[in-house]
């Protein structure tokens, strides 16, 4: 356990008063402390746990395999390990949160579960383990991202959820968020909020990161069984930043690997369009978490912008914010333009499509990798790019064969 | 109970030796512009409210439904600053009439807890209250707010543990604010049978927490018939998505929305009076 980086009892990171904590109005308050038992219950219970991995296994297809991707590492000039979350069921790393949370719910006698969504990535997944568990679902979708991902609102809705666009302020992940916590204050006695990533208020932070962290730790004993060493060092994309956290969990406590969270750079940090949120952004609350946050002068939130719907968040998870203060990762911007060229990387050297929000970590190694020539660096793949070929089909000029027969 | 000069307790103390409740009312500053809104909020205080609420907007009002959203929108598209909600209290503290103002938390951290305090004391403002800021998590607010007697007002729900009721209750100064439904803020046709217990568990652990601490309910009233339901159980009957509907309704012509108002405060007045 990396116990000096957990949160304490009230969801502190890097100290009390620190990042973290629980700003949330008090109608919410006994639904989370309720959920907070809940989960601390669960997690010292062997059925719970049992239940938890063999779904992992015989559902989700978890462990995902370690890659080692050797056309990619001839490119980049340092060696190369992916970590195929891609290859999870519904396609990323998410079905771990979900089914840990949905496993949760059924557990405390709730019988809907209520999620909000981004890229749809999450949604997708609320839907699937809720359809598994035979659980209501309802997921709150800016209006701007179910047009940008069409595609898995469809999915969704084939799932057996009922998806609601979200009209209200941005229209998008924030604005979902805002909206699944108005359904919640008024349907916490039956209903459980699926939260998507590791932020918001306490215990989410930690009750997600305890899903998730099989990333980091399958990826470790990978590392050790495949080398007898640990990575030099290892990446991530961060939006909220669930993947990410999930992998630097397992390494935390190996001060010589090297922790890279590679945020949306968007149209580049200095035009101000962008979802650098630790980079660029400052010390706020939002979402009822103290953490980094794009806010203007008055502490209004600012609008992100990012080519990849799962990174466009103007706020970040409070253990990242704790990590980023403290020096133990760093916390680096990719732009629209060098995450798309590293989704064609990808593509064309290993033959595998990424999401475009894995596609940032691809690309933000690309970049570290010119001072660490043959080190190697694990990346995690913690998504697949089908979801997102419309994006490459109109950035690319994809769609019309113009091929000519030789 | 402490009461400081501008604090909401004298005219909750009035209220009650007239062996009546408070009416609390509620605008968000900047709608439908500042100006408008300042006439707006001295509107209703000529016509018989006790207490104002000024809103803060905020770009993420979780606690909020669709009709205080769409004014704080309003406010926020019209560019609407920090000192602008400031400027607001200090006009309507002016008339007399103490002023709170509501406002999520982001803000007044990014303004500077301590910074904020002195300039809402600056203005003349009775303190400040916080709906996503519970008092475990409020240390600093606390401690700039005794330092200048400001009130602070923390919300209880029907949901609350009578354990974290006491622990609100005693954190408070000027009184407490009971969310008597549970879901966001809004009119509702009928009044909740949530409200009664929790004022009654509020109650108990003031007796022993904050004696003579008062009681306000926000539960949706719309209209006098509900006030005097609310007054018959709780020291204050609060008044905030009505007042705004009134607004909403007469968009672009402000004397019509301001005898909306006016009509619609006398109304529940005289409902906190039956």
């Amino acid at each position: 356990m990396s116990q000096g980086y957990d949160a304490d009892e009230h969801g502190w990171y890097g100290g009390a008063g620190g990042f973290g904590g629980r700003f949330m109005p008090e109608a919410l308050i006994a639904a989370l402390d309720e959920l907070e038992v809940a989960w601390q219950k669960a997690m010292l219970d062997p059925t719970f746990l049992h239940e938890f991995e063999s779904l992992l296994q015989n559902y989700a297809g978890v462990p995902s395999m370690l890659y080692e991707a050797h056309r990619l590492s001839d490119h980049v000039g340092a060696r190369i390990l992916l970590k195929r979350e891609d290859l999870n069921h519904t396609g990323a790393h998410k079905i771990r949160n979900v089914l840990g949370q949905a496993l949760l719910t059924k557990r405390m006698g709730k019988t809907r579960v209520i999620a909000e969504t981004g890229a749809g990535q999450h949604g997708v997944a609320s839907a699937t383990a809720a359809a598994y568990l035979g659980l209501d679902c309802t997921v709150y979708m800016g209006e701007v991202d179910t047009e940008r991902q069409a595609l898995n609102v469809a999915r969704m809705q084939l799932l057996g959820a009922e998806v609601i666009p979200v009209r209200s302020g941005s229209r998008t992940l924030k604005d979902a968020i805002n909206e699944a916590l108005r359904d919640w204050v008024a349907s916490v006695d039956h209903t459980a909020y699926l939260f998507g990533t590791a932020a918001g208020p306490h215990p989410f932070p930690s009750l997600v990161l305890s899903f998730v962290r099989g990333i980091g730790d399958e990826a470790r004993r990978q590392c050790l069984d495949l080398d007898g060493r640990l990575p030099d060092a290892i990446a991530a994309c961060v939006g909220g930043g669930s993947n990410a956290i999930g992998l630097f969990a397992g390494f935390l406590d190996d001060p010589e690997v090297a922790i890279y969270g590679f945020e949306a750079g968007g149209d580049g940090v200095e035009t101000g369009r962008h979802a650098s949120t630790i980079h660029a952004g400052s010390v706020g609350v939002l979402h009822g978490a103290r953490t980094y946050v794009l806010q203007d002068e008055d502490g209004q939130t600012v609008e992100s912008h990012s080519i990849s719907a799962g990174l466009d968040y103007p706020g970040v998870g409070p253990q990242h914010a704790a990590l980023a203060a403290s020096g133990r990762a760093s916390y680096l911007p990719v732009t629209d333009a060098e995450a798309m060229d590293a989704m064609a990387l990808l593509a064309r050297t290993e033959g595998i499509i990424p999401a475009i929000e894995s596609a940032h970590a691809i690309a933000g190694v690309v970049k570290v990798a010119q001072e660490r020539q043959g080190e190697t660096i694990l990346i995690n793949l913690s998504g697949r790019g089908d979801k997102d070929m419309g994006t490459a089909l109109e950035y690319f000029g994809l769609g019309t064969a113009t091929g000519e027969k030789q | 109970m402490s009461t400081s000069v501008n604090g909401v307790g004298i005219a909750y103390e009035k209220a009650r030796a007239d062996g009546r409740a408070a009416l609390v009312g509620y605008l968000p500053a900047g709608f439908p512009t500042v100006e408008g809104g300042i006439d707006a909020l001295k509107a209703m205080v000529d016509a018989g409210c006790d207490v104002i609420e000024i809103g803060l907007p905020y770009s993420d009002p979780v606690m909020d439904g669709p009709t205080i959203q769409a004014a704080a929108q309003q406010a926020l598209d019209g560019g609407i600053r920090t000192t602008d909600v400031l400027r607001t209290v200090e006009a309507v503290a002016a008339t007399g009439t103490p002023t709170l103002i509501m406002t999520y938390w982001n803000p007044v951290e990014r303004f500077g807890v301590d910074r904020f305090a002195q300039a809402l004391y600056d203005a003349g403002g009775a303190g400040l209250i916080t709906p996503d800021l519970t008092p475990d998590f409020a240390p600093e607010w606390v401690e700039a707010a005794d330092a200048r007697g400001l009130d602070k007002v923390f919300l209880v729900a029907p949901s609350s543990t009578d354990e974290r009721i006491a622990m609100t209750t005693a954190a408070c100064r000027g009184f407490v604010y009971a969310t008597a439904v549970m879901g966001v803020t809004g009119a509702r046709a009928a009044t909740s049978d949530l409200a009664g217990p929790l004022v009654a568990r509020t109650k108990r652990a003031i007796e022993s927490s904050a004696p003579g601490l008062p009681v306000g309910v926000g539960i949706g009233v719309s209209n006098g018939a509900q006030a005097a339901e609310v007054a018959s159980y709780a020291d204050g009957v609060i008044v905030g998505s009505a007042f705004v509907r009134a607004l909403l309704d007469h968009p672009g012509d402000l004397p019509a929305g301001r005898r909306a108002l006016t009509a619609l405060t006398e109304d529940l007045a005289q409902g906190v009076r039956a």
